[in-house]
C-alpha cells in the first residue's frame, strides 16, 4: 500500500533513504552521541566531580553575567535602531539598517581585535592622533564589562532583526483605530506599539542571550589575557591541557551551556506568558510617524551610533593593520604594507588558513545545496508525516552554540570510524562534517521557502508531459529554486569562511581556518598581521552581503536576513 | 486511443473519515467530452488526479481501452500515461519563453528539433499566439495564458485531456470566448476530454456528456440534453438548470413526466405519498385558467421578467413573465408539465 502511493507522488525510491540517512549523520549522531556521553559521565558521578569544583562557578558566573548585560546592551541598541528606523521618518533606513547588520556578519574575533586597536595604551589608532593613554594604563577591555559591550554590539543586530520583524507584522488598522480614538503619535506609540511589540522584543533579546552564551571570539580575546574565562573558553583551555578526564568534563560543561541557553528561552516564554498578541487584521507597513524638528537630532545619533560601533573600530584595525608593529606610532613615514605581504606571501600558515578556509566553505556551501535541495524537495512535497521531526532535526545543530557542536563531533570521532579503522579525527574531514551539520540549517531555509512559492502544479505539468524525477528537477524545479539557491550558497559560504567557535576546537597542525589563524596570530602577539588578516576578513564580508543585497529582489522574502 | 474506464474507483485520504470519492464507475467515450460537474468539495478534481495520475485510486481500477492505469496492483506514472491537463493555475513554467513551454512535452519525447519547431508553431497557430512565442508568460494576459496552456495540450497528440475548472480564473467575457476556442479545440483534435467545473452553464454549453458528483458519489451521466429533461433526484434536478422542486402527492402509475391535466390535479391536492417535482421556470405560464398564485419578487433580466410565484400550499415555483407584475399582486398560474425526480 505505501509502495503504491509513494510510486503516485512520483518521488524516486532513494529520496526517503538519502533524507534520513543525512539527517542521521548531520544531526541525530553527533547530538545523540554528546547527549550520550553527557548521561553517562553525569551518572557515573563525573558532573559531580566538575559541578563541585570550585573553579567552574567563576566562569559559569561571568558567562551569566557577561551575557546578561551583553544581552540589555543588545535590546538597547537593537531595540533603539528597529524603533526608529522602522516607525518614524528617518532618511536613509536602507543604508542604515545594513551598516548596523555588519557587527553581526563580522566575525566575533575580529569585532573583538578591532575595539582592542580602538582602545588601550597601545592602539595605533589614538598613538596616531595623540590621544593614547600614557604605556602601562590597562586596556579597558580586558574585563566582564569590556566583553559584555562587545557581546551587545555583536549581538544587537539580532534584538534589531526580531523587533522589526515583529514591528512590520503589526496591523495598521489597529494603529489607525487609536488615532481615530484622539492618540497622538507618542500616545500610540506608549499604549499600542510597545506592547504588542514586546513578544519581538523578548524574543530578540532571548537569540541575543543564548548567543552571548555561546560566543567564543570575544571572551577568548578580551579574556584570556585577563584570565577571564566564560564557559566556551573554559571548555578550549581544559581541551588544550588534555588529559583523561577531558572528554567527560567538556561533556559536562558543554550541557551546562545547554542548559544556560535552555534558561533564557524559559524566562523568555515565561516574559510572554498571558500575552497572546496573535495579531487580529491586516498587517501592512505602518504608516511612519513624523519627528518632525527632531528628526535631523534622530538621525545624527543614528549615524554617531553607526560610527561608534562600525566605523571607529574598523578604521582602528586599518590603521593596525598599516603599522609596521604593534605600538609603534602610525605616521605617513611609518606606514607599510608589510603586514599584508606577510599573510599574502610568506607566512605559510596563513596561506594554509586561507585555502582551508575558502576550500572548506565551498565544499560545505555546495555540498550542503545538493542536500537542501533533496531535503527541501521532499519537505515540501512529499506529504511525509516526518517532515515536522526532519526539521526539527536539520534545525538544531545550528541552534546549538558552535562549542557544544564541536564538542559533539569531537565525541564522536575520537575512536576511528568503525568496519574500515580510520580516523578523521584532526583532519580537516571533522571540520567539514560540523561545518555541514551546523550550516544545514542555513542552507535549507532559503531553498525550502522558495520551493514552498512554487505552485505544485508547475511539477504536475511537467510529469504529464513526461519528464521524470531527474528531468523535472533540472528544468524546472532547480531553475525555479536558483535565486534561493544562490543566496544559500553565498550565506553558509559568508558565515563558515568566518566561522572560529568549530574550528578552535576541531583544528589540528596544517588544518587552521581563517578564523584560528587570526586568533593564534593575536594570541602570539602579532597583532599587525592579525589585523591585517581581519580587515581581508571584513572586505570579504561586506562584498559577499553587497552581493545578497543586489539579488534581494529576486529572492523569497526572509531569505537575505537584514532585507524585510 | 481508446475508451476511458473507471470501475468502482475510491480514494480515501490519510486522517479524513469520510471518502473523498466513493465508488464511482464511469465510461468515457472516445473522443467524447465529459464535463464533471458538481458542487466544490464533491470529489471531482480528485477524480481527475487519480485518472492522471497525480492521486493513486484507494480502490477500484482505472483503465484506458485494454491497459490498465491503475489497479490495487498497478500504478501507472503519470509521466507515462500520455495524457495532457490545463490546470486551473495554468501551470506554465515562467522560466521558459511561450515556444519552450509548449514544446517542452516533445523534448522529453527527444523528437528531432525540426519536427519539434514545426509542431509547436502548428500548436500555437491553433490557439492563434503564434506572434507571441517569444514572449514570457508573465507578459500575457490571463486568456493568453490559457491558450498557451492548451497549446501544451496540442502538441503531443494525448489520449486523454484533462481540464481543471479552466475558465475559473477569467472574466465573464473571456468565459465566452475560451469556451468557443475549447469546443473548437474538441472537435478539430477530436481528444478524449474530461472537463472539470462547478458551473453547470459552462458544462452543457460543452460538453457531449454530464456527469454530475455529489459527496463522492456519481449521480448521473447523461448528455446535456437528457440530464436536463429528465434528472435523477432531487440533487441533480436542483444542480442543472433552474427549476423549483415541489412535494406533491404521487398519482398512481410509473410516469414520470407529468402533464398539465395531472399537474392541476395534484396541486390540488389528493392521496398518494409525497414525491418531490421539478418544475422548469419556462413551464410556468402566467395565464387565465391556471391557479392562483401570489408573487414574491420580480427581477427584470432584459428579454423578460424573472417571477418567483407562491402557490396556495406555500411551495414556491420560478416562471418567466413577458409582461411586468407587482410583487404580492395575486396572478393565475398554469403549469404545463412537471418531471418526478
Amino acid at each position: 500500500m505505501s509502495r503504491f502511493r509513494k510510486r503516485a507522488n512520483g518521488q524516486p525510491g532513494w529520496l526517503f533513504p538519502f533524507v534520513v540517512t543525512a539527517i542521521i549523520i548531520l544531526s541525530v549522531l553527533p547530538l545523540g552521541r554528546l547527549a550520550v556521553t553527557g548521561v553517562a559521565s553525569a551518572l557515573a558521578g563525573g558532573a559531580q566531580g566538575v559541578l563541585t569544583d570550585p573553579t567552574l562557578w567563576r566562569p559559569v558566573y561571568n558567562t551569566v553575567v557577561t551575557s546578561f548585560f551583553g544581552m540589555v546592551a543588545a535590546v538597547l541598541l537593537g531595540g533603539g535602531f528597529a524603533l526608529l528606523l522602522t516607525l518614524f521618518d528617518i532618511r536613509g533606513k536602507r543604508v542604515l539598517g545594513f551598516l548596523f547588520m555588519l557587527p553581526t556578519m563580522i566575525p566575533p574575533q575580529v569585532t573583538a581585535l578591532s575595539w582592542i586597536s580602538m582602545m588601550g595604551p597601545s592602539s595605533t589608532l589614538l598613538k596616531a592622533i595623540g590621544l593614547a593613554p600614557p604605556l602601562g594604563s590597562p586596556q579597558p577591555l580586558y574585563s566582564i564589562g569590556g566583553i559584555a559591550f562587545l557581546f551587545g554590539v555583536q549581538n544587537a543586530a539580532l534584538v534589531y532583526l526580531s523587533l522589526r520583524a515583529g514591528l512590520l507584522a503589526l496591523p495598521r488598522d489597529a494603529v489607525e483605530a487609536a488615532r481615530l480614538s484622539g492618540a497622538s503619535s507618542f500616545q500610540v506609540l506608549k499604549d499600542i506599539i510597545l506592547p504588542l511589540s514586546l513578544p519581538g522584543f523578548a524574543a530578540g533579546a532571548a537569540i541575543a542571550f543564548v548567543s552571548c552564551v555561546g560566543n567564543f571570539g570575544i571572551p577568548a580575546i578580551l579574556g584570556i589575557p585577563a584570565s577571564i574565562y566564560t564557559l566556551p573558553t573554559l571548555i578550549y583551555q581544559k581541551f588544550a591541557a588534555f588529559d583523561a578526564g577531558t572528554f567527560a568534563d567538556i561533556s559536562v560543561l558543554s550541557g551546562l551551556i545547554a542548559v544556560l541557553c535552555v534558561l533564557g528561552l524559559l524566562v523568555e516564554s515565561r516574559v510572554l506568558r498571558g500575552r497572546d498578541y496573535r495579531v487580529i487584521g491586516l498587517s501592512g507597513q505602518i504608516a511612519v510617524f513624523r519627528l518632525g524638528r527632531f528628526r535631523l537630532a534622530a538621525e545624527l545619533l543614528l549615524w554617531l551610533t553607526i560610527g561608534i560601533i562600525l566605523f571607529l573600530p574598523l578604521i582602528a584595525l586599518v590603521a593596525s593593520s598599516f603599522a609596521p608593529a604593534y605600538g609603534v606610532t602610525l605616521t605617513p613615514a611609518t606606514v607599510t604594507l608589510h603586514a599584508y605581504e606577510e599573510i599574502l606571501l610568506r607566512q605559510a600558515v596563513t596561506r594554509t588558513a586561507f585555502v582551508n578556509s575558502i576550500g572548506l566553505s565551498l565544499t560545505t556551501a555546495f555540498g550542503l545545496l545538493l542536500v537542501s535541495v533533496l531535503m527541501g524537495y521532499f519537505l515540501v512535497r512529499g506529504g511525509s508525516r516526518f517532515a515536522a521531526v526532519i526539521t526539527a532535526l536539520a534545525e538544531m545543530p545550528y541552534a546549538l552554540p558552535g562549542v557544544v557542536l564541536a564538542v559533539a563531533f569531537i565525541l564522536l570521532f575520537a575512536a576511528p570510524l568503525p568496519l574500515i579503522n580510520v580516523s578523521i579525527y584532526g583532519t580537516i574531514w571533522i571540520i567539514l562534517l560540523a561545518y555541514l551539520s551546523s550550516f544545514l540549517a542555513v542552507s535549507l531555509k532559503p531553498v525550502t521557502s522558495a520551493f514552498r512559492q512554487v505552485d505544485p502544479s508547475l511539477e504536475e505539468a511537467a510529469r504529464l508531459s513526461g519528464a521524470n524525477f531527474g528531468r523535472r528537477m533540472r528544468d524546472i524545479l532547480v531553475p525555479l529554486v536558483a535565486p534561493a539557491a544562490g543566496a544559500s550558497v553565498i550565506l553558509v559560504f559568508l558565515i563558515a569562511c568566518n566561522e572560529l567557535t568549530v574550528s578552535a576546537l576541531l583544528w589540528s597542525a596544517g588544518t587552521q581556518t581563517l578564523g584560528v589563524a587570526i586568533y593564534n596570530l593575536d594570541d602570539s602577539g602579532s597583532f599587525n598581521l592579525a589585523s591585517a588578516l581581519s580587515v581581508l576578513v571584513v572586505i570579504m564580508v561586506i562584498a559577499m552581503m553587497l552581493l545578497l543585497e543586489a539579488m534581494g529582489s529576486r529572492l523569497p522574502k526572509g531569505v537575505v536576513p537584514w532585507r524585510s | 486511443m481508446a475508451q476511458l474506464i473507471l470501475k468502482n474507483i475510491s480514494k480515501r485520504f490519510d486522517g479524513t473519515g469520510r471518502a473523498a470519492v466513493e465508488n464511482v464507475t464511469l465510461t468515457v467515450r472516445e473522443g467524447g467530452l465529459l464535463a464533471l460537474l458538481g458542487p466544490s468539495g464533491c470529489g471531482k478534481t480528485t477524480v481527475l488526479r487519480m485518472i492522471a495520475g497525480f492521486e493513486a485510486p484507494t480502490g477500484g481500477t482505472i483503465q484506458i481501452g485494454e491497459r490498465c492505469l491503475a489497479s490495487d496492483d498497478t500504478m501507472e506514472a503519470p509521466e507515462h500515461r500520455n495524457m495532457a491537463m490545463v490546470f486551473q493555475s495554468y501551470a506554465l513554467w515562467p522560466h521558459m519563453s511561450v515556444a519552450e513551454n509548449v514544446g517542452y512535452p516533445l523534448k522529453v519525447r527527444r523528437l528531432g528539433t525540426e519536427e519539434q519547431r514545426s509542431r509547436v508553431a502548428s500548436a500555437l497557430a491553433a490557439v492563434r499566439l503564434d506572434a507571441y512565442a517569444d514572449r514570457r508568460p508573465a507578459d500575457l494576459s490571463g486568456g493568453q495564458r490559457q491558450r498557451v496552456a492548451l497549446a501544451r495540450c496540442l502538441v503531443t497528440d494525448p489520449d486523454v485531456v484533462l481540464l481543471d475548472e479552466p475558465l475559473a480564473n477569467l472574466d465573464r467575457h473571456l468565459r465566452q470566448e475560451m469556451e468557443e476556442t475549447f469546443r473548437e479545440f474538441h472537435q478539430r483534435s477530436g481528444a478524449t476530454m474530461i472537463y472539470v467545473t462547478h458551473d453547470q452553464a459552462e458544462a452543457m454549453a460543452l460538453a457531449t456528456d454530464v456527469a454530475v458528483m455529489s459527496e463522492g458519489r456519481l449521480l448521473q451521466v447523461a448528455t446535456p440534453e437528457e440530464i436536463y429533461a429528465r434528472p435523477e433526484g432531487r440533487l441533480v434536478g436542483s444542480l442543472i438548470g433552474q427549476g423549483a422542486i415541489l412535494s406533491l402527492p404521487s398519482p398512481v402509475g410509473h410516469y414520470r413526466l407529468f402533464d398539465r391535466a395531472t399537474m392541476q390535479r395534484m396541486l390540488e391536492g389528493g392521496a398518494g405519498v409525497a414525491v418531490d417535482v421539478l418544475v422548469r421556470p419556462q413551464d410556468v405560464e402566467i395565464a387565465a385558467g391556471g391557479i392562483a398564485a401570489q408573487v414574491l419578487s420580480v427581477l427584470f433580466e432584459g428579454e423578460r421578467y424573472a417571477v418567483k410565484l407562491s402557490l396556495p400550499d406555500g411551495q414556491v415555483v420560478r416562471a418567466f413573465s413577458r409582461v411586468s407584475v407587482q410583487v404580492g399582486e395575486s396572478v393565475p398560474a398554469i403549469l404545463h408539465h412537471g418531471w418526478r425526480l
